[in-house]
């Protein structure tokens, strides 16, 4: 507790001043002083039972509001281990400039702020698809430097090590598909037609779209993390001191094996998409296998895997540049690691819906 | 401040052996920490001071032997009293381990807020106290990346010290600090080490360091895998026959008579 010497305006300290212990707040010593300042204070200790980092912080406290407001603090009769600590904490005095008011901002700056920022992404991602593209140049005269071994790796990782999940999603996509189909062609009695309907959408639509967006969480996310964690390691700075380029050695392997194994996962999907389909109406719909294939043989041609699979390496680009771009952009803590993915993945989504609605519309328009 | 009985010593190793898995690090370690010690753990590069200093705090488990905080067997304690136990002490490790996702007072507040009930406009004194001791005051807002690495590690001095501990640990406390912040950090050490009246356990192979505030020590070599002396470092460089400790000590130029 303390206690005030009304006269001469000393503090006398005493008690108990340990964490335990229910103190109570100085407060009511800094409001005396705001309303009566005097000249001068004195602290003292009486008798401390026990005490600990809470006794010099409220201390400090006390004596930083003396400080400011030109009051005189005697702090001589205090045991030598509270004035060692105090001197210590005062060694260093704050520099003006240090503290920062609260970082509070009006809902209209707010949205300034993130009109500024979306404006640096976009300048961020034009100058990251120009890096990309040199970088691609580069590739196509032979001078591109990169470990083969690296891009085997991410092909393995990309690819192989992608398929299961994709072929559970497209057969079961398949499977939903058919069934949506078959329940209002059999009100018409047209239910052949749900080899058609299942087959064009599968190879033209939902193949590409579906491995598309498991790509972006699979392998997406995993190039922004692994990016991101090498900047915060200092690698990418390393290389690019090596005077080897960061676009040609860690995006461009990537970025290489998601183009090529994106449509090979895009041709998998729709084969077993298409069998999900097969899968229902044999099973319950009476189409047999035998209709079904003939069916799709007259159908689809060619032209329509080739629409998905244009899309499906329009799709892979996209999700390696989301994934690089926001792991390479990186900040340097846990957390930007994080944001990074986070942001990869959502940012490779849109990229994929948005590029998807612009192909299909060209396509009908060129009548493909 | 704790007033505990000061003839057990405050941390004793028995016999303890190190190794992971089949591949012994250390073997037949044996010496004590007095109160109030400043406690040097040195050796060569790569003969497992970390991993010692790993053992007495706990987040590594002995392959033999046994490690006593006031006379209480550290590993053969349940959890909770290892918690106990490990509330009593604060660790500054190598790059400062600050949360980057908090700030400087978020940090600190941390285990201030987890472990007291103190209230919140009291916990915002102490985190300025702490930071002020550290020549830090002013600073509560910045994040860590915000700053530089001295005074990171300061921040995370700071940190170590919330909750008064009674052991302040130090994993290589001047790696990537210039001579003068090092030394800096040698003289912070040792003041707050006296006025807080903790016992201070340092790794380290800084000649300076060393020789400036250590007054006992163990000396580890990575060729034999166990201990060739304690004791104060500068009666070590005075009165061993070692020629591995007088060459470690001396930066292999030999003692001179």
């Amino acid at each position: 507790m303390v206690s005030i010497d009304e006269t001469s305006f000393a503090l006398k300290i005493s008690g108990n001043w340990s964490r335990q212990a229910t103190v109570k707040p100085i407060d009511q010593i800094l409001s005396r002083l705001k309303s009566h300042p005097p000249q001068k204070i004195i602290i003292a200790a009486g008798t401390l039972t026990a005490w600990d980092s809470r006794l010099p912080s409220q201390l400090l406290k006390i004596m930083d509001y003396c400080a400011a407001n030109n009051i005189q603090v005697d702090s001589g009769q205090l045991p030598d281990g509270i004035k060692s600590l105090l001197k210590l904490a005062l060694a260093v005095p704050e520099r003006a400039s240090t503290r920062r008011g609260g970082s509070r901002f009006s809902w209209l700056s707010n949205i300034g702020k993130s009109i500024i920022d979306m404006q640096k992404d976009m300048y961020g991602l034009i100058v990251f698809i120009g890096e990309v593209a040199l970088a691609a140049g580069a590739l196509l005269t032979g001078k591109a430097r990169f470990r083969m071994i690296d891009l085997l790796t991410f092909i393995q990782d990309a690819g192989p090590n992608g398929f299961p999940i994709v072929s559970l999603i497209s057969l079961l996509v398949g499977l939903i598909l058919a069934f949506v189909a078959a329940l209002q062609l059999a009100m018409v009695d047209a239910k052949i037609y749900i080899a058609d309907l299942v087959a064009l959408g599968i190879v033209r639509e939902m193949g590409p779209l579906m491995t598309a967006i498991i790509a972006s969480g699979r392998t997406g996310a995993a190039y922004a993390t692994q990016l991101g964690t090498m900047n915060l390691n200092n690698e990418i700075d390393a290389l690019k001191t090596m005077g080897i380029s960061a676009m040609e050695f860690l995006v461009l392997p990537r970025m290489l094996a998601l183009v090529l194994m994106l449509p090979l996962l895009t041709l998998c999907a729709d084969l077993l998409g298409i069998l999900g389909g097969a899968m229902v109406s044999s099973t319950a719909f009476d189409v047999t296998f035998i209709q079904y294939y003939q069916q799709i043989k007259k159908a689809v041609d060619l032209v329509d895997f080739g629409v998905g699979i244009f899309k499906s390496v329009v799709f892979a680009c996209l999700i390696a540049i989301a994934g690089c771009m926001r792991g390479m952009q990186c900040g340097r803590s846990a957390s930007a690691v994080g944001e990074a993915a986070t942001a990869a993945v959502v940012d490779s989504i849109v990229y994929i819906v948005v590029a998807d609605s612009l192909i299909t519309l060209i396509y009908n328009r060129l009548d493909l | 401040m704790g007033q505990a009985n000061q003839n057990i010593p405050h941390i004793t190793v028995s016999q303890l052996t190190m190794a992971y898995g089949n591949f012994v690090i250390q073997h037949d370690l044996n010496f004590t920490i007095e109160h109030r010690d400043v406690f040097i753990i040195m050796g060569g590069s790569g003969c497992g001071k970390s991993t010692l200093l790993k053992h007495l705090i706990g987040l590594q488990r002995p392959a033999e032997g046994d490690v006593f905080y006031r006379g209480q067997n550290f590993w053969r304690s349940d959890t909770r009293q290892r918690t106990q136990i490990m509330s009593k002490t604060g660790i500054l490790y190598q790059s400062g381990a600050l949360f980057s996702a908090m700030t400087l007072a978020e940090n600190i507040a941390l285990p201030l807020g987890e472990f007291t009930r103190l209230t919140p406009s009291e916990i915002a004194d102490l985190v300025s106290y702490k930071l002020s001791l550290v020549g830090l005051a002013g600073f509560e807002d910045y994040y860590p990346s915000e700053i530089s690495g001295s005074m990171q590690k300061r921040a995370g001095l700071a940190r170590a010290m919330a909750l008064d501990p009674e052991i302040l640990f130090f994993d290589e406390p001047s790696v990537g600090l210039d001579p003068m912040n090092a030394r800096l950090l040698d003289d912070l050490i040792i003041s707050l080490g006296e006025t807080l009246n903790a016992t201070v356990v340092v790794v380290t192979h800084e000649l300076a360091s060393i020789f400036a505030i250590g007054t006992n020590s163990v000396f580890l070599d990575p060729e034999s895998k166990t201990m060739l002396a304690t004791g104060a470092p500068k009666k070590l460089l005075a009165g061993s026959d070692d020629p591995r400790i007088i060459q470690f000590l001396t930066r292999g130029e030999g003692r001179t008579r």
